[in-house]
């Protein structure tokens, strides 16, 4: 299976911030309150967090996209 | 608008220098001749090695064959906004050859199956009036064009805008993917380029090498305005063909108010060919008697005001750094904000949708490299004399007033 990496959609994040609280590993926030994502495949043992944190994102911001 | 005559083999402005007017279409017929065959056109233009003229340089040809590639009939959308308070080159093109943007368009759409033309124009530019009456003249277009008047915003005429606003009024940017390629006008896929590109076009489809191309030359030189030059131009050669610099330059700001700082001379020898400069359209020369700091804060700020206020790091990142480099230039900066604002241009760029943020950021980083000498002497509360007087490159106020839609 092809790997995933997180994305925001910049235009529909309103900084709610849950990203950073349920995936505090990968996701920071900037001083703001949006979150910054690596750009590299999310981890196979973060994967499942991965999924928790984007059915949260109150605006359906986050997503997990196959990596190209 | 100031527009020179240069001697020499000009040919996007060919028809204006014999003329010293606008081309009718009469007129640009007995100059270039009819629409050509646009067979192997997308071949040409990738031989050609063009790029596209709107500033980021992106390889046109690889644009048209995404478009080419859609399965249902696209859309050309020929991009003269020229929303870059600074450039005049698009306007000063589409004022005086109008109908070379059109066999462009016309040629680009025939190359990738599209079958429609939009021309897009600011609303409050006396152009769109000249633009729709060379369009009337027109005769026998394989591919129905229409003018359409874009809100004068900075950001209204980023691809993606220029799309959304043709979609749904509204003139801001929208989220990638997709892209205008992939999913533009009316779900369509969209080829949106600059009337320049699409001028080079024009002349490619009719066998003419890409010999030279539009720049608007600004700031401390003789003749401040719009310029073709021979593709292979350094900097320098590009402000010869502007009058030659008036007072010793510390610094050129290359690509607009989005660009980036580099310093002079050193950057008298850049080629304007490679490839970081390709796209370029637009070069600012900043004397020696001028701070750079302030002029880099008075265009943050004016860069702050255009945000379309959609992404967060753009709506709340470009007003605190404009205010990091307002203290700075005043000379009330410490170190500890100094290392703030360097965190901030840190974690702005790659994060909105469209690269108004990024645009700011370069301009802001590259200064604080470019400026190095002065940061410091700001920094200890040593402002240089030249922060207070007038800029040299402050930006027109016409657009603060006009909304998005």
């Amino acid at each position: 299976m092809a790997q995933q990496r997180l994305t925001v959609d910049p235009i529909a994040c309103r900084a709610h911030g849950l990203c950073a609280e349920l995936l505090p590993e990968l996701v920071d926030l900037d001083e703001w309150g949006y979150p910054i994502v690596p750009s590299d495949a999310v981890p196979a043992r973060l994967l499942a967090d991965g999924r928790s944190a984007v059915s949260a994102c109150p605006t359906l911001a986050l997503r997990l996209r196959a990596t190209e | 608008m100031t527009v020179t005559r240069e001697a020499g083999a000009a040919r996007l402005l060919a028809g204006w220098q014999r003329t010293g007017r606008a081309a009718d279409f009469a007129e640009h017929l007995a100059n270039y001749g009819p629409l050509p065959d646009p067979a192997g056109l997308i071949d040409r233009v990738a031989e050609a090695e063009l790029r596209g003229r709107g500033g980021a340089g992106f390889p046109t040809a690889i644009k048209l064959r995404a478009v080419a590639a859609g399965r249902r009939g696209g859309v050309v959308i020929a991009n003269g906004c020229e929303a870059e308070p600074a450039s005049e080159k698009d306007h000063a093109l589409l004022s005086v050859a109008p109908h070379l943007v059109f066999d462009g368009a016309q040629l680009a759409a025939r190359a990738v199956g599209a079958t429609s033309v939009l021309v897009c124009v600011h609303s409050d530019d006396p152009l769109a009036a000249s633009v729709t009456l060379a369009l009337a003249q027109r005769r026998g277009d394989p591919v129905p064009t229409r003018i359409v008047e874009v809100p004068a915003r900075f950001v209204a005429s980023e691809e993606s805008a220029l799309v959304n606003f043709v979609n749904t009024g509204v003139a801001k940017p929208t989220t990638k993917p997709p892209r205008p390629a992939e999913r533009g006008v009316r779900g369509r896929p969209t080829l949106v380029d600059n009337v320049e590109t699409l001028a080079a076009i024009a002349l490619l489809a009719r066998g003419h090498q890409l010999a030279s191309m539009l720049v608007t030359v600004g700031g401390a030189v003789g003749v401040a305005g719009v310029h073709e030059i021979p593709m292979s131009s350094t900097i320098g050669a590009a402000f010869a063909a502007a009058g030659g610099e008036t007072q010793p330059l510390q610094a050129v700001l290359a690509g607009g108010y989005g660009g980036t700082w580099l310093p002079m001379p050193a950057a008298g020898g850049f080629s304007l060919e490679k490839r970081n400069f390709r796209g370029l359209c637009l070069l600012l020369a900043l004397p020696m008697r001028a701070c750079g700091i302030a002029e880099t804060a008075t265009i943050l700020r004016y860069l702050a005001e255009e945000s379309a206020r959609q992404c967060g790091p753009c709506m709340f990142g470009l007003p605190a750094i404009a205010e990091d480099f307002a203290l700075l230039a005043a000379g009330r900066t410490d170190q500890r904000t100094l290392h703030r604002l360097r965190g901030r241009l840190g974690v702005i760029p790659g994060r909105g949708a469209c690269g108004h943020p990024d645009g700011a950021a370069r301009l802001a980083a590259t200064a604080l490299h470019v400026f190095e000498r002065d940061v410091h002497a700001h920094a200890m509360g040593r402002p240089c004399g030249f922060a207070a007087q007038r800029p040299w490159f402050a930006p027109k106020q016409r657009f603060r007033e006009t909304g998005w839609s």
